[in-house]
C-alpha cells in the first residue's frame, strides 16, 4: 500500500515508469519498422547470397554424389597401393550410371581440377566400357589406359570424397594438397594467383600513394583559396567524379595509344623517337595512370573536408612563434590533416584493390588485377566455386581494411562530395 | 593567395612551384575529358587528331558519328539508351523510397543496434563491385531474374540505397525534431507530418541521394555484365563492348553526350548541396 502511493501514476492509473517503458518500446519498434524493409531487402538479395558464395566455395558435393559407391568402397582403402577389385567394381558401377545420365563429362571436368589428365582417360573409359565383361573390373579398367593403373589418379579421386573442401582457397593461393595430404605450393612457373595478388596489392598501394601526393596540394589550395575561386576549381574535381567511369577510361585509351596525344607530346619534346613510341597502354603503366586519375577525386574530397576545418590562424601562430613556414606546416598543419589522409588513403585503397573495368580495358595482360581473374572464372571457365573462393578472399581483405578505417576515422565520417 | 610583401625569396619560389604543381594536377584531372569533345567531331574513322583537325580545317570536322549514333544501321544505342533510362529511373525510385524510409528510422534516437544495421545497409558500397556482382548474380539466377529488367533494377537498388541512406541521414542530423512534435501536437498524423513537414525540409538530401543512385545505376557495368542478356543491354555495356572490340568514334559521340549529362547532374547536385547547407544553417 505504501509503495503504491509513492508511485507516480499517469492519468490512466498506470505507473509512470511502466508507461514510459512502454512508450520507449513502441518508439523502438516504430524506428525498427521503418528500417525493416530495406534491411530485409539487403539481407535477402545481398547478404545471404554472399553466404551462398561461401557455401559454393567449399561445396564439393557434386563429385561426392556422382561417385557414391566408389567412395563407400574407398573407405577401407589405405590409399597407398592400387585399390582392390571392390573399388574398381564400385567405380565401374557409378561410372556406367553417369554415362547413362550423360554426366561423365562433368565428372571429368571436376576430376581434372584435382589432377590434370583425367579428361582423356575418362573419354577413353567411356568408349571402352561398352564392351566390358562382367567381373574382374580392375584388369579391364587398368587396360584402358596406363594412367588408370597409376595409383596417383586413384588418390586424386579419393581426395574428392569429402562433401566440403578448402581446395579452392588453396588453389587461390597457388597451393594444393598433395598425395600424402600435405599442403604444398605449385611449381614456381605456375604460381599465377600469387603474382596476381601481389600485383593487386602493389597497384593499389602505388595508386594510393600517387593519389595522395597529387591530392594533398590541390586539396590544400581548394581549402585556402577564397570561396569564389575554389568553387570554380572544385568543378575540376567534381566533374570527373560525376562522369561515367567508361568515358574516363575511353579518354585514357585515346590519350595513351601509340599515336595518341601523350606520345605525340613526348615525340614533340624529343623525349622519344617517332619510330620508337613506347607502349603505354595494355600494360601496368596504363592501369597506373588511368586508375590514379579516376580515383583522385576520392582522395581530394576527404582531404578537402578536413582541411577546410583547420583555421589559417594556426599556421600564422606557428610562424609567429618562430617556426619557418616549413616547420609550421610540418608540426602544426600536417598532423591536423591526418584524419583526412587516413580516410582518403583507405577509401582509394579499398576501391583500387577491387578494381575491374579500367584494368580490363587498359591493363592488358600485365596490368590486370585479381578482380579480372574472378570475372574470368565467372564468365569463361564457369568455375563458380573458385570465383566465389577468390571473391571471399578479396572480401576478407577489404573488410579488414574497412575495420581499420572504422577504427581510425569512423564509419559516420564518410562524406560524399 | 597573394603572398605577403615580407615573404622571403626562396619561399616565394617555393610558393610558385606549389601553384605549378596544383595547376598540373588540375590539368591531369580535367584535361582527359576534353580530348573526347573534338575527336567525336572527327570526319575520319581514326581515334587520333588528323592533320586537318590540328590546322582547324572545317572539313576535318563532321557530325557523322552523331548521325551514326542516332540513325546507324543495326545500332544498339537506341535500345541501350532506353534500357539505361528505364533501369536507372526505376532503380532510383526504389532506392529513394527504401533508403529515405530507412534513414528516418536510423535517425531516430530509439533505433536499436544502429551501428550494426548501418554497416549492413551501406555494405554494398564498401564491398568491391566484382564481389557484389557475383553474389547478386547467384541470387538473381536462383530467383529466375537473370537477364530481366526487374533483376537489374533490383540489383541497382541494392547498389544505390547506401548513397540515399548516407545523404538522408546526414540531412536528418541537422533536422529539428521539435517541428514534427509541433505538427503532432496540432493533430497531424505521422504520414501527413512526413509529407507536409519532414519531406520538404529534407528534400535536398533526398534528391542528392537520388542523384547518386541514378548515376550509380546509369554508369554501372560490372553487375550488369553478369546479369544482362541481349535484350537488357545498357549504355555502359555497349561502351564496354565497344571499347573492347571495335573502338569507333561513335563511342566518343556517346561519351560526349554522357559528359554533358554528368555536367547537368553536377550542377544540380551542387545547387542542392548549397541549398541544403543553407537550410541546415551551415555558413560558408
Amino acid at each position: 500500500m505504501s509503495s503504491e502511493t509513492k508511485q507516480i501514476l499517469t492519468t490512466d492509473g498506470i505507473p509512470l515508469e511502466v508507461s514510459l517503458k512502454k512508450a520507449e518500446r513502441r518508439n523502438k519498434i516504430k524506428a525498427f519498422l521503418l528500417v525493416a524493409p530495406l534491411l530485409l531487402f539487403i539481407i535477402i538479395t545481398y547478404v545471404l547470397p554472399i553466404g551462398d558464395m561461401l557455401m559454393r566455395s567449399v561445396d564439393d558435393k557434386m563429385v561426392t554424389q556422382m561417385l557414391p559407391k566408389t567412395f563407400k568402397a574407398m573407405e577401407k582403402w589405405d590409399g597407398k597401393e592400387l585399390p582392390e577389385e571392390e573399388v574398381f567394381a564400385a567405380f565401374h558401377s557409378d561410372f556406367i550410371k553417369l554415362v547413362e545420365e550423360k554426366r561423365e563429362g562433368k565428372l571429368s571436368t571436376q576430376l581434372n581440377y584435382t589432377k590434370n589428365g583425367f579428361k582423356s582417360i575418362i573419354k577413353k573409359l567411356r568408349r571402352k566400357s561398352k564392351s566390358f565383361e562382367d567381373g574382374n573390373y580392375k584388369e579391364q579398367i587398368m587396360a584402358v589406359h596406363k594412367r588408370w593403373a597409376n595409383v596417383e589418379y586413384w588418390q586424386a579421386i579419393k581426395r574428392r570424397a569429402p562433401a566440403y573442401t578448402g581446395q579452392k582457397y588453396l588453389k587461390g593461393m597457388d597451393m594444393f594438397k598433395n598425395e600424402s595430404g600435405e599442403i604444398v605450393s605449385v611449381s614456381e612457373d605456375r604460381r599465377i594467383h600469387r603474382v596476381l595478388w601481389l600485383r593487386t596489392l602493389e597497384i593499389a598501394f602505388f595508386v594510393t600513394v600517387f593519389c595522395f601526393l597529387m591530392a594533398y596540394p590541390i586539396a590544400h589550395l581548394l581549402a585556402t583559396l577564397p570561396m569564389k575561386y575554389s568553387n570554380l576549381l572544385m568543378i575540376c574535381v567534381l566533374l570527373p567524379f560525376w562522369t561515367s567511369l567508361l568515358v574516363r577510361t575511353a579518354s585514357w585509351m585515346i590519350l595513351l595509344q601509340q599515336q595518341g596525344l601523350v606520345n605525340d607530346f613526348f615525340v614533340g619534346i624529343g623525349l622519344v623517337a617517332d619510330d620508337n613510341r613506347p607502349e603505354m597502354m595494355f600494360n601496368k603503366t596504363g592501369s597506373y595512370v588511368a586508375m590514379t586519375q579516376i580515383l583522385l577525386p576520392f582522395m581530394v574530397l576527404p582531404l578537402y573536408s578536413v582541411m577546410k576545418t583547420i583555421s589559417p590562424s594556426l599556421m600564422r601562430a606557428g610562424k609567429s612563434l618562430g617556426g619557418t613556414p616549413f616547420v609550421a606546416f610540418w608540426k602544426v598543419y600536417f598532423p591536423l590533416t591526418i584524419p583526412g589522409i587516413g580516410a582518403g588513403c583507405l577509401l582509394v585503397f579499398i576501391l583500387a584493390i577491387g578494381y575491374y573495368i579500367t584494368p580490363a580495358l587498359v591493363g592488358g595482360a600485365s596490368g590486370t588485377l585479381i578482380s579480372n581473374q574472378i570475372a574470368f572464372h565467372m564468365k569463361s571457365t564457369l568455375d563458380w566455386s573458385f570465383a566465389s573462393a577468390m571473391g571471399l578472399m578479396l572480401l576478407t581483405g577489404v573488410l579488414a581494411i574497412y575495420w581499420v578505417y572504422n577504427k581510425l576515422v569512423g564509419i559516420d565520417n564518410i562524406k560524399l562530395g | 593567395m597573394a603572398l605577403p610583401k615580407y615573404t622571403e625569396p626562396h619561399y616565394r619560389i617555393w610558393h610558385y612551384i606549389y601553384l605549378t604543381i596544383c595547376a598540373a594536377v588540375f590539368f591531369f584531372l580535367i584535361a582527359p575529358l576534353f580530348v573526347i569533345f573534338p575527336l567525336s567531331f572527327n570526319a575520319e574513322e581514326f581515334l587520333v587528331f588528323s592533320d586537318g583537325m590540328k590546322s582547324l580545317d572545317p572539313d576535318a570536322f563532321s557530325l557523322r558519328w552523331y548521325k551514326d549514333m542516332i540513325y546507324g544501321t543495326k545500332n544498339p544505342w537506341g535500345l541501350a539508351t532506353k534500357n539505361s533510362f528505364i533501369i536507372a529511373i526505376f532503380a532510383t525510385i526504389g532506392s529513394v523510397i527504401l533508403g529515405t524510409v530507412a534513414a528516418l528510422g536510423l535517425s531516430s534516437r530509439h533505433m536499436p543496434y544502429k551501428g550494426l544495421i548501418m554497416a549492413v545497409l551501406i555494405s554494398p558500397m564498401i564491398v568491391p563491385l566484382i564481389i557484389s556482382g557475383v553474389a547478386i548474380f547467384f541470387f538473381m539466377a536462383k530467383a529466375g531474374l537473370a537477364a530481366t529488367h526487374l533483376g537489374i533494377i533490383l540489383a541497382h537498388i541494392i547498389l544505390g540505397t547506401p548513397f540515399v541512406v548516407i545523404t538522408v541521414t546526414a540531412t536528418l542530423s541537422g533536422f529539428d525534431h521539435s517541428v514534427t512534435r509541433a505538427a503532432a501536437s496540432l493533430g497531424s498524423n505521422p504520414v501527413n507530418t512526413f509529407m507536409k513537414i519532414t519531406l520538404p525540409l529534407i528534400l535536398p538530401g533526398v534528391i542528392s541521394g537520388g542523384l547518386f543512385a541514378f548515376v550509380t545505376s546509369f554508369d554501372e557495368v560490372v553487375v550488369v555484365l553478369f546479369l544482362a542478356g541481349l535484350e537488357n543491354t545498357t549504355i555502359p555495356i555497349q561502351m564496354w563492348t565497344g571499347l573492347r572490340e571495335q573502338l569507333s568514334p561513335t563511342i566518343l559521340a556517346v561519351a560526349t553526350c554522357l559528359i554533358i549529362l554528368s555536367t547537368l547532374i553536377l550542377v544540380t547536385a551542387e545547387l542542392l548541396r548549397r541549398r541544403s547547407e543553407r537550410l541546415r544553417g551551415i555558413n560558408q
